[in-house]
């Protein structure tokens, strides 16, 4: 009984692992001290950054872009995968290409986006939306066309158009995987946010923020900064996953 | 409270109705029907008749399920017409029951919602709705939490949920697709009695697809015999026992004998091959 309920601290041991290695490591000397700084500085500069410094003002601009490119996506990706769902035809007629940019990585784009919307918030974001818009029209479609055949079926029968079936059965058929289209779009949207900040001539945003501290050689900063992304990433991906269970409460039952 | 009489007597006059009205329901004729590799039904006539429990038993693979899809209008026939008293399809309501109630209910509507499905369809206003749900509810005495979602239902609940949600529009005839192959035996057991008590409050002409023979003897006034493909009826059954039948009802020499003349059919024309 008293070990089913440590159960729970069993996500912590690794954190506690990686933290005890890490001090360690830094104690024993055996890397370079300015290149890893202690576990204690790192948190000590990342605290100071997010509550006093401008590593908060970069969080919050990292967090607005990547929700606008991810709005921006779903708004246009939501329809479209609908509407290419709903044709198996229509879809294959566009698979490849969709499949090709799909697999282009989108920061091979960032020039081409430049030279059409100039260095700015504008390029960042639509790079991210064009990403993660591909990202979430393929989950899209393969949820509508993926729908059960016997629901559908069951809906025709009792009288419901074909409107009708798009609306009540397709589309929330297509929920569940919409939603990963959704967790997957953000995340990468979040990854092309931050390498776009760290090359289009930034001003701000968490990549600025990690390039500018290896820059001036602020080990700590860069490491805060590391964290602060990887905690937006996780916490992301996490309200995305609640959003889910609230929405789409029937999936995988 | 107070309309709980009323309905009965409409219940009965409806079952009046249709027992004293002899005319076929369904009239099936030239039926034909290919799939790529076989030709499943080839000029197949045949007449369903009015407020009668039908069963349709056969060797695997004979039709059994496509019959009634193309009478239910959910696979296209190649040629023939399948008529209800005169009628095509698109005129009359009707209700039809998945082998697959897990394909077949919404997971994202409760069972309540679900049940009241087809009359939003229909575009029954949503007060109506709910009394015509509650109804069938309290007709069939079921003790189902409404508010719970298929998932969070056990299979015999999911596939009493969707019957009601075949009988809520009041159909002119029910189409059940081997509906309790998909449960356990105690739940069968209990599933036949529920599909019986519907039949004797209401006498809705009901097509039953199943492959158990003494499930489809049990429940049937009428055992449609059907041969391998291209398919044609062998025999029509007749099976008069009184309603309500019971556990006694198979022990009686007069079930035993009509299972066992529908058995001999059967494998003579499985052994047909």
């Amino acid at each position: 009984m008293n070990w089913k309920r440590l159960e729970v601290l069993l996500p912590f041991v690794g954190v506690i692992v990686l933290l005890a290695v890490w001090s360690f490591t830094v104690w024993m000397r055996i890397v370079d001290p300015v290149l890893l700084p202690s576990p204690i500085a790192t948190f000590k500069a990342m605290w100071a950054g997010m509550f006093h410094g401008k590593l908060g003002v970069d969080f919050l601009k990292t967090v607005e872009r990547t929700i606008y490119s991810t709005i921006i996506a779903a708004v246009i990706a939501i329809p479209l995968g609908i509407l290419l769902g709903s044709s198996e035809k229509l879809y294959r007629s566009v698979e490849f290409l969709i499949d090709f940019f799909r697999s282009t990585p989108a920061s091979a784009m960032f020039p081409l986006f430049l030279v059409l919307f100039g260095v700015g918030d504008r390029t960042k974001i639509s790079v991210a939306a064009f990403g993660a818009a591909l990202v979430i029209l393929f989950n899209v479609a393969y949820g509508v066309m993926n729908a059960r055949k016997t629901r559908i079926l069951a809906a025709k029968v009792m009288g419901a158009s074909r409107v009708r079936v798009l609306w009540d059965v397709m589309l929330l058929e297509s929920m569940p995987a919409t939603f990963v289209g959704l967790r997957n779009g953000v995340s990468l949207a979040l990854v092309i946010v931050v390498v776009a900040e760290m090359f289009i001539g930034s001003v701000d945003g968490l990549g600025q923020r990690v390039f500018e501290a290896q820059q001036m050689f602020e080990m700590p900063d860069m490491y805060a900064a590391i964290f602060a992304a990887g905690a937006l990433g996780y916490g992301l991906n996490l309200l995305f996953l609640s959003i889910e269970r609230r929405f789409v409460h029937w999936a995988g039952k | 409270m107070t309309a709980q009489p009323a309905a009965k007597i409409e219940l009965s006059e409806k079952a009046r109705a249709a027992a004293t009205r002899t005319a076929p329901h369904v009239t099936i004729r030239g039926l034909s029907k290919r799939f790529s590799d076989a030709t499943i039904y080839d000029n197949f006539d045949f007449d369903i008749p009015r407020g009668k429990l039908m069963s349709v038993f056969g060797p695997n693979g004979c039709g059994k399920s496509t019959l009634i899809n193309m009478i239910a209008g959910l696979f296209p026939m190649d040629a023939g017409e399948i008529l209800f008293d005169g009628q095509p399809l698109h005129k009359i309501k009707f209700g039809y029951v998945f082998q697959n109630y897990r394909e077949a209910v919404f997971p994202w509507l409760s069972a309540f919602d679900n049940i009241a499905y087809p009359l939003k369809v229909m575009g029954v206003p949503k007060k109506d709705r709910v009394v015509r749900v509650e109804k069938i509810v309290a007709n069939l005495n079921v003790k189902i939490d409404l508010k719970l979602y298929p998932y969070q239902m056990s299979g015999g609940q999911q596939q009493l949920v969707s019957i009601m949600r075949a009988l809520v529009v009041d159909p002119e005839i029910l189409f059940l697709d081997e509906p309790f192959s998909a449960l356990d035996y105690e739940m069968t057991l209990f599933m036949r009695e529920q599909l019986q008590r519907v039949f004797v409050e209401t006498h809705t002409t009901t097509v039953l697809v199943s492959h158990d023979l003494e499930e489809a003897v049990y429940l049937s006034d009428r055992i449609l015999l059907l041969s391998r493909h291209p398919a044609r009826a062998v025999e029509f059954v007749h099976y008069d026992a009184p309603r309500p039948r019971t556990d006694r009802t198979m022990t009686e020499s007069d079930f035993i004998s009509t299972k066992a003349h529908c058995l001999e059919i059967f494998q003579r024309e499985v052994r047909k091959g």
